[in-house]
């Protein structure tokens, strides 16, 4: 077990970059011009509340105090209020998650549904018709802007077709699962190009490796050599590919949340930053960051428990 | 220097993706030079009893809800696209790598210190980092390519450093330094052009990337202001209609993906040329 070590190790090596991350944050909010109290309050503040939040902020003290306050905040769970919703910050996020996991893991999920079997075909016919056609296409994909191939999604599907709502969450679990069909396709079909590419290449790695050749002399089928030998480990670096792309992907989340008005983080967000409410932006970017380490944590984790050979 | 050699080298034997996406650009430069000859109508001029009409002879793309030409904003947007390609890459190029030959070519602590603030923004995710930022800044152009120099200037940073680590124990260093050359000597007349292969090369399949963000930006309504024709904005204008009039945001998604893919294309075929893969 002691290539696991590094689950504990890990951990403390990425205090810096929490830490980092929550000065990135609190220097954001600290650095809009005029009385942060007030910002952060907005138009419609009390006195009552404005001494409140320089108490609890510690506003009137020296900028490392403000730090320290900021962070004995966090740990408090206390991430400040919104000014539009008037509830707590952390608890905001709370409600928006689910819609937003719902998108990043359908979207992933379907994104290797795809891109499995495309980069499988196109490595078996390297260099024939099939496999320029894949690359062309994966290479145009990289290309494609999530919130207009949404629209246009939008377009076939909801408004000629009528095959699924046009935006919006729905009530129960079912009729939630068709309004999510939607957008995790316009993220998953944005995801595939980038992992059908780089799944051929390692494909063809495999392909070529000296395990593949030793089963091919000992005469094994192709595709008992495919699915048992190279299939396998050509998908471990998608998992570190898909860790790697996770800022990406929650990007795109956030834009196609705006696009089919799911009441997400992304949306949340982007509202954020339309009425000023400043302490939502921020914990929402600082929840986002922190779930991309933890998402690249848990990457390393998968990989080493797939490949024997990795260590950390 | 390198680069200069690889390419006469070749010369002959440029790769089919290259040239297919140069000539995409250069269609889409020369089009945007010639906007004003090329687009038929003013693309700002509202017309309203033209209003919603479907693409027809007159108005090839059809018009929008204030009768404004699609056809006419689409190719205008081509020069604010293109901007904020240019930009969008040129700042957080030259900021990167500055860094990145500074931080590799002085080692220590300057290096762990710039290295963790790369380690530190590369965790915030690309689009909410810049969106963040913009947050402050108030929408607008310029509060975009503020919002990207901050943030695009890791992955050069990081792409430099790498070449420097290594180029900076190479033979040819270690007989300039035994010249007696200064250290800004060596750094920008030997190590930098031969660090800069990689990071060009990147920032071809970078561009398809800001411009993307740029349009994605715009389309939340947090980048380019209306009216300017820019196609994330025209893409956000028809989404309103899209049960009505599908041209006002087709066209200009079109453009978008047929731009990205010129660019994706000499990213690749570039990378092909340099012997360079990401």
């Amino acid at each position: 077990m002691d290539r696991f070590r590094f689950v504990f190790t890990r951990p403390l090596q990425l205090v810096p970059v929490l830490v980092g991350i929550s000065i990135i944050t609190f220097l954001l909010v600290r650095s809009i011009p005029g009385d942060p109290a007030r910002v952060l309050l907005g138009t419609k503040s009390t006195p009552e509340a404005i001494a409140r939040i320089r108490a609890q902020f510690g506003l009137d003290e020296p900028l490392w105090l403000q730090y320290f306050y900021f962070i004995k905040n966090l740990f408090k769970g206390e991430m400040g209020k919104s000014i539009l919703y008037r509830v707590d910050v952390l608890q905001l996020i709370t409600e928006r998650l689910a819609p937003t996991l719902f998108l990043v893991l359908g979207s992933v999920v379907l994104a290797v549904l795809i891109a499995v079997p495309l980069a499988s075909f196109a490595a078996g016919r390297r260099g024939k018709i099939f496999d320029h056609v894949i690359r062309l296409v994966s290479t145009a994909g990289l290309g494609f802007p999530a919130f207009w191939l949404g629209i246009m999604l939008i377009i076939v599907f909801s408004v000629k077709l009528g095959w699924f709502p046009v935006s919006g969450y729905g009530e129960d679990a079912l009729d939630r699962l068709h309004h999510m069909v939607l957008p995790c396709v316009t993220v998953a079909l944005a995801l595939s190009a980038v992992l059908t590419r780089n799944l051929r290449a390692s494909i063809l790695a495999e392909m070529s490796s000296d395990h593949a050749l030793a089963a091919r002399a000992r005469s094994l089928p192709e595709h008992v050599i495919f699915f048992r030998h190279v299939l396998p480990n050509s998908l471990v670096p998608t998992i570190n590919l898909l860790a790697v792309n996770i800022g990406w992907l929650i990007g795109g989340t956030v834009v196609v949340e705006s696009v089919f008005s799911l009441p997400g983080l992304g949306q949340l967000l982007v509202r954020g930053i339309f009425t000023r409410d400043f302490m939502v932006v921020q914990g929402v970017a600082m929840a986002f960051a922190v779930a991309s380490v933890a998402v690249n944590f848990i990457a390393d984790l998968l990989t080493v428990a797939a490949d024997p050979r990795v260590r950390l | 220097m390198s680069l200069a050699w690889t390419m006469t080298k070749r010369r002959l034997e440029l790769p089919m993706p290259l040239v297919l996406g140069m000539a995409i650009i250069l269609a889409a430069l020369l089009l945007a030079i010639a906007a004003p000859w090329v687009a038929p109508f003013d693309p700002i001029a509202q017309d309203t009893p033209n209003a919603l009409q479907p693409p027809s002879l007159a108005h090839l793309f059809g018009t929008d809800n204030f009768g404004r030409d699609i056809f006419s904003r689409v190719i205008w947007a081509i020069r604010v696209d293109l901007q904020i390609g240019f930009f969008g890459v040129l700042f957080p190029f030259i900021i990167g790598t500055a860094i990145g030959l500074t931080s590799g070519y002085l080692g220590g602590l300057t290096d762990a210190i710039f290295m963790r603030i790369v380690d530190i923004v590369l965790a915030f995710p690309f689009l909410v980092l810049m969106l963040a930022i913009i947050a402050h800044l108030g929408p607008g152009l310029l509060s975009f390519y503020i919002a990207i120099a901050l943030v695009g200037w890791v992955s050069y940073a990081r792409l430099v450093r790498a070449q420097v680590l290594v180029l900076k124990h190479s033979d040819f260093v270690t007989a300039a330094k035994s010249l007696g050359f200064s250290h800004a000597r060596i750094m920008l007349r030997h190590i930098l052009p031969n660090a800069l292969v990689a990071s060009i090369v990147f920032s071809m399949s970078d561009i398809v990337l800001v411009i993307l963000s740029g349009a994605a930006v715009s389309y939340l309504g947090l980048g380019v202001q209306p009216p300017t024709a820019e196609w994330g904005i025209m893409i956000a204008e028809g989404q309103a209609f899209i049960t009505t009039a599908w041209w006002i945001t087709t066209f200009p998604g079109l453009a978008l993906v047929i731009l990205a893919f010129g660019f994706s294309m000499a990213a690749d075929g570039l990378g092909e040329l340099l012997g360079v893969r990401e």
